[in-house]
C-alpha cells in the first residue's frame, strides 16, 4: 500500500517536473560523476561553473517579471542588454575607473533601461497576445539599429574607438582597467589552487532576487501575478491591467541591463554590435529548464535553471572532449536549449492563457 | 468626391504601410547609390530567379492560417543535405540537381510531418514555435553533417570532408550543378542575360499554388485557416490538414533550396539556411502580404522591393556618410525592422476585430443578465 502511495507520489513528481527536466538535471549529475575518472578536475569544473552561474544568473531573473504579468518569455532581452551597453560605454567614455565605473555604468543604464522599456511595453500592450514573436522581433530590430548607432555615436575615448579612423566602437571593448572583476574579487573565497568562489556576483544576485521576490509579495507585486494569470479577474478588482504590463516590461528590461554589466565585468569584454543578437535564447531556456513555464516563474525556477543550464555548458566540453575525443558541446547546448523551449511552447495546459 | 479618394488613398497606404515605406527607402537609395539602370535590372532579376521559390514556399501555411512558417528552414537543410550527398556522388549537371532534389523530397516529408506535429501542439503561438524549430533542428543538422557524415553516412570524397576524417567541410564547392538550371537556354536582351528555365519553373510552381488553392485540400485549408472550429464541425480533418500545409511548405523550400545555391555556386554547409527564412519571410511581407493573408503578387512585388533595397544599401551608405559597413547594418535593419512592423500591425488589427466581437459578446451577455 505504502510502496503504491510512494510510486503514485513519484509520478505526479515526474509529471509536475517534467521528463526533459529530470532527463537534464541527469545528464549534469552523469557528468559530475564521471568527470573525475576522465581527468577533469572537480575544482575547476564547479569553480566553472559557479563563475557562470553568476555571470548569467541576473539575465535570466530578467524574465520572471515579464512572465508574471502575462507577457510570456522575454525574447526581447537584447533591448535591455542594449541599455546594459549603452550604460558601460558611457561609463567608460567618461572615463569612471574601477568600482566607481562599475556603479556608474548601472547608474547610467537606468534612464535608458526604463525609457526602452516604456517603450517596448507600450507596444506589447498593443499586440496582446502575440507578445512573444513581437518580443523576438523587436530584440533583433533594435540590435540591428544599435548597429549603426555603435557607428555614429560620438564617443571618443580611444580605448573603445577604432583606432585608425578614430571614431565609431570597436566590436569588443576591454573593462580591464574599469569595471573588470570587481564583483568576481569582491570578497572572494579561494579555497586551494583550482576553486574561486565569485562572492561579489552572488550577492548582488541575492540582493536583486530578494528585492525581486518582495517586489512580488508586495501589492503592486501580488497585482501583477494577477494580471498574468487571470486579466478578467484582475480587471475586476480594478487593477490597470496596462500599466501594470508596463512596469513588469520595465524591470525586466532593467534586470536585462545590471545582467550584461555583471556578465562583462567578469567575462572582461563589452561586446558591441551583433553580440547580444541571440542572447535572449539561453536567458529563456535557462529558467524554462529551472521548471517555469511561459506563464508561470519563481526565483527557485531561476537558480535552478541558471545552475543546471550552466552547469551542463560548462561540463560537457571537458567531460566529451575527455571521453570522445571531440568537442560536440555547441550541437548540445543548441539542441538542449532550443529543445526546453519547444517543450515549453508546445505543452496543451500552458497554451490556454 | 476630392474626399472619397483622398480617404481611399490614405486606406491605400494604411493597408499597405510597408510596402509604400520600402519604395520610399528605394527610391533615395537607389540615386544615392550610383547604380546603372542595367546593373540593377540585371541584379534583379538574378535575384528574382533565385528568391522567389523559397518565398513562395510559404503561402500555403499562411492559406491555411499557421502563420508566417519560420520552420521552412528545415526543407532547406533537407536540400542542403541531398546537395551534399549528389556532390559526393559527383553527379554533373541538371540529372544532379534533380537527383538532389528527389533525395531532399523524402527528408523534407519527415521534417515537415515533425513540425506540422510539433506546431499542432501550439495552436496559436505557431510562428514562434516554429522559428525555435529551426534553430533546434540546426543543431540535429549539425549533428548529421558534422559528426554523422563520413562516419556513419559514407562520404567518399575526400575534399567534402574535413582534415580529421569525417564532417562535411565549411563550404562545399557545387561546380558540378553551379548554373546548371539558369544557363540551359542562353538568352540575353540588351545585354542582360536571363535565366530563363529557372523562371519556367517559377512559373509552374505559381501555377501549381493556383490550381492548389481550387482543389478540395485547397479549400480545406482555407476553411482551417478562416476558423479551425468551424472547419472541424464541417467534417475537416483540421490537424491533418494543418501537418500536410506544412509538409508541403517543407518540399517546395528544400527544392527551393537547391535552386537558390545552384545560383550561387557554393554551400556555406552551416550558416546557408540560417539566415533564409528570416529574408523570405522579410521579403514576403515587404510585398504587402500579412501573416494571414498573402498571395503571388505579393511574392514578386516583395522580391523586387526587398533586393532592391538590398543591392543598393551598401553603395548608398558609402555615399552618404563613406561607410559602406553602415548601409549594411542599415539592411540587416530595415529586414528585422520590416517584419517587426508587420507582425506588430496585423496583431492589433486582429486585436481590434477580437475587441468589437468581444464587446458585443459582452452587451449580448448583459442583456441576458438583464432579462434574468
Amino acid at each position: 500500500m505504502e510502496n503504491k502511495n510512494m510510486i503514485d507520489r513519484l509520478k505526479s513528481f515526474i509529471h509536475n517536473f517534467g521528463w526533459p527536466r529530470i532527463i537534464i538535471g541527469m545528464f549534469l549529475l552523469v557528468l559530475f560523476i564521471a568527470a573525475p575518472f576522465v581527468g577533469v578536475n572537480i575544482n575547476t569544473s564547479l569553480s566553472d561553473t559557479f563563475n557562470r552561474f553568476g555571470m548569467n544568473c541576473i539575465m535570466v531573473l530578467a524574465m520572471v517579471p515579464m512572465i508574471h504579468s502575462g507577457c510570456g518569455l522575454n525574447f526581447g532581452l537584447p533591448l535591455g542588454i542594449i541599455a546594459g551597453l549603452l550604460g558601460g560605454t558611457l561609463a567608460i567614455e567618461f572615463n569612471f575607473i574601477g568600482g566607481t565605473s562599475f556603479l556608474m555604468a548601472m547608474i547610467f543604464a537606468t534612464p535608458f533601461a526604463v525609457l526602452f522599456g516604456w517603450g517596448y511595453g507600450k507596444l506589447l500592450n498593443r499586440v496582446k497576445g502575440g507578445e512573444m514573436m513581437i518580443a523576438t522581433y523587436v530584440g533583433f530590430s533594435s540590435v540591428a539599429f544599435m548597429c549603426m548607432m555603435w557607428l555614429l555615436l560620438p564617443y571618443s575615448n580611444p580605448t573603445m574607438v577604432w583606432g585608425y579612423t578614430g571614431k565609431g566602437l570597436r566590436t569588443t571593448i576591454s573593462t580591464e582597467g574599469y569595471y573588470l572583476h570587481v564583483l568576481n574579487d569582491f570578497l572572494a573565497i579561494r579555497i586551494g589552487d583550482h576553486f574561486l568562489f565569485p562572492t561579489g556576483m552572488f550577492l548582488l544576485f541575492a540582493l536583486l532576487a530578494f528585492l525581486i521576490w518582495s517586489f512580488l509579495h508586495s501589492k503592486k507585486g501580488t497585482a501583477m501575478t494577477a494580471v498574468g494569470s487571470n486579466p478578467v479577474f484582475a480587471k475586476a478588482s480594478g487593477i490597470n491591467i496596462d500599466k501594470t504590463r508596463i512596469l513588469s516590461v520595465i524591470l525586466s528590461t532593467w534586470l536585462g541591463a545590471i545582467g550584461i554589466l555583471v556578465y562583462q565585468q567578469s567575462f572582461g569584454f563589452i561586446q558591441l554590435y551583433m553580440g547580444p543578437f541571440f542572447m535572449a535564447l539561453p536567458a529563456v531556456s535557462a529558467i524554462l529548464i529551472g521548471g517555469a513555464s511561459v506563464n508561470k516563474a519563481s526565483i527557485t525556477n531561476v537558480i535552478v535553471g541558471t545552475f543546471l543550464f550552466q552547469g551542463i555548458l560548462t561540463m560537457t566540453p571537458s567531460v566529451m572532449n575527455s571521453v570522445i575525443q571531440t568537442d560536440m558541446s555547441e550541437v548540445i547546448r543548441i539542441v538542449v536549449s532550443n529543445g526546453m523551449i519547444l517543450y515549453a511552447l508546445t505543452r496543451k495546459t500552458e497554451a490556454t492563457r | 468626391m476630392k474626399k472619397v479618394t483622398l480617404k481611399s488613398i490614405k486606406n491605400l497606404v494604411a493597408n499597405n504601410l510597408v510596402t509604400v515605406l520600402f519604395i520610399i527607402i528605394c527610391s533615395i537609395g537607389i540615386p544615392l547609390s550610383g547604380y546603372s539602370p542595367t546593373y540593377l535590372i540585371q541584379e534583379i532579376i538574378i535575384r528574382i530567379s533565385r528568391n522567389s521559390f523559397l518565398i513562395l514556399s510559404l503561402l500555403i501555411p499562411i492559406m491555411a492560417g499557421m502563420g508566417l512558417n519560420f520552420g521552412m528552414t528545415l526543407g532547406a537543410m533537407a536540400g542542403q543535405i541531398g546537395l551534399i550527398l549528389v556532390t559526393d556522388w559527383n553527379v554533373v549537371g541538371i540529372p544532379s540537381m534533380i537527383l538532389a532534389m528527389i533525395l531532399s523530397v523524402p527528408i523534407s516529408i519527415l521534417l515537415g510531418q515533425l513540425c506540422g506535429r510539433i506546431l499542432n501542439k501550439a495552436k496559436g503561438r505557431e510562428m514562434v514555435t516554429s522559428y525555435i524549430l529551426g534553430f533546434f533542428m540546426n543543431g540535429v543538422y549539425q549533428l548529421v553533417v558534422l559528426y554523422g557524415m563520413g562516419s556513419v553516412i559514407p562520404i567518399k570524397n575526400t575534399s567534402l570532408i574535413l582534415p580529421r576524417g569525417y564532417g562535411i567541410r565549411n563550404t562545399v564547392n557545387l561546380i558540378n550543378i553551379r548554373r546548371s538550371l539558369d544557363s540551359l537556354i542562353d538568352l540575353k536582351i540588351f545585354g542582360i542575360q536571363i535565366p530563363l528555365m529557372t523562371f519556367v519553373v517559377i512559373a509552374l510552381l505559381c501555377v501549381f499554388v493556383i490550381w492548389f488553392r481550387k482543389t478540395k485540400l485547397g479549400q480545406d485549408m482555407r476553411a482551417v485557416g478562416q476558423d479551425m472550429n468551424v472547419a472541424a464541425a464541417a467534417g475537416i480533418q483540421v490537424e491533418k490538414t494543418r501537418i500536410i500545409s506544412i509538409v508541403i511548405s517543407t518540399i517546395v523550400a528544400g527544392i527551393g533550396m537547391i535552386l537558390y545555391l545552384q545560383n550561387i555556386g557554393t554551400l556555406n554547409t552551416y550558416n546557408s539556411h540560417t539566415q533564409i527564412g528570416m529574408f523570405s519571410v522579410a521579403a514576403l511581407l515587404v510585398g504587402g502580404a500579412s501573416v494571414s493573408k498573402a498571395n503571388i503578387g505579393n511574392v514578386f512585388l516583395g522580391v523586387i522591393l526587398f533586393h532592391l533595397m538590398f543591392v543598393v544599401s551598401p553603395m548608398a551608405g558609402k555615399n552618404l556618410i563613406g561607410q559602406a559597413q553602415l548601409g549594411e547594418y542599415f539592411r540587416v535593419f530595415v529586414s528585422y525592422g520590416v517584419i517587426t512592423l508587420s507582425l506588430v500591425l496585423y496583431e492589433m488589427r486582429k486585436r481590434r476585430e477580437n475587441l468589437a466581437n468581444a464587446e458585443k459578446l459582452q452587451d449580448d451577455q448583459q442583456g441576458a443578465i438583464d432579462e434574468n
